[in-house]
């Protein structure tokens, strides 16, 4: 079965900008309420896991490849599961245009690597 | 529109090149701009421009290029006047 992989690079220190420069407003329109937990530390949220979660994000719309369809970054969710795996949920436009174009299986790793973070995503395509 | 636009690309695209200098059908990510990247340039365009992009606006080709995001911002004003 054939496979699609997508790939993306985060510097964290853009996502601590972002953070500092527009707040609720940046973090509200990109990361879910779960993620936003998720990445929640003691001095607020932590750059870091948001700009891991970025990048699973971006490297599962490479392998989506919403062409001119839209998929807003919340419709992407990346979680831990119990084991302390990431893992990625789908919902509304991306996993409706998953589903349109038979992608399916999507698995992620994501990581670090001094001031930047970075993810794959890998999944079967087609029946 | 289109200085209010190349002004915010130039403070939070992160391009490669002066966006004053830039085509207007250039690709702005082939010019250097992350995805993340747009993300600013999309809240400080909501912001100069009193509008807010809906979801279903949230595509690459909005924000390819400074006459991509020029319709883009033309079309919300008139929507929203």
């Amino acid at each position: 079965m054939p496979i699609r992989a997508g790939i993306d690079l985060v510097d964290i220190e853009d996502v601590r900008d972002a953070v500092a420069l527009w707040s609720g407003r940046y973090l509200d329109r990109v990361y879910t309420e779960r993620e936003l937990a998720d990445c929640a530390g003691p001095h607020g949220v932590d750059p870091r896991r948001l700009a891991a979660r970025f990048a699973a994000k971006e490297a599962a719309l490479k392998v989506l490849q919403p062409g001119g369809d839209a998929v807003p970054w919340l419709s992407i969710e990346v979680r831990r599961d119990p084991s302390g795996t990431a893992v990625l949920e789908l919902r509304g436009p991306a996993r409706d245009l998953a589903d349109r174009t038979m992608v399916r299986d999507l698995t992620t790793s994501v990581g670090y690597a001094r001031a930047t973070a970075y993810a794959i995503v890998i999944a079967h395509v087609g029946s | 529109m289109t200085n209010g636009i190349r002004r915010i690309l130039n403070d939070h695209a992160r391009l490669s090149v002066d966006a004053a200098s830039i085509d207007g059908s250039a690709d702005l990510f082939d010019a250097g701009m992350s995805s993340h990247a747009s993300v600013n340039v999309m809240i400080a365009l909501e912001d100069a421009f009193d509008i807010e992009f809906p979801d279903s606006m949230l595509r690459r080709a909005t924000f390819a290029s400074v006459d991509a995001i020029g319709g883009a911002v033309a079309r919300l004003q008139a929507e929203s006047s």
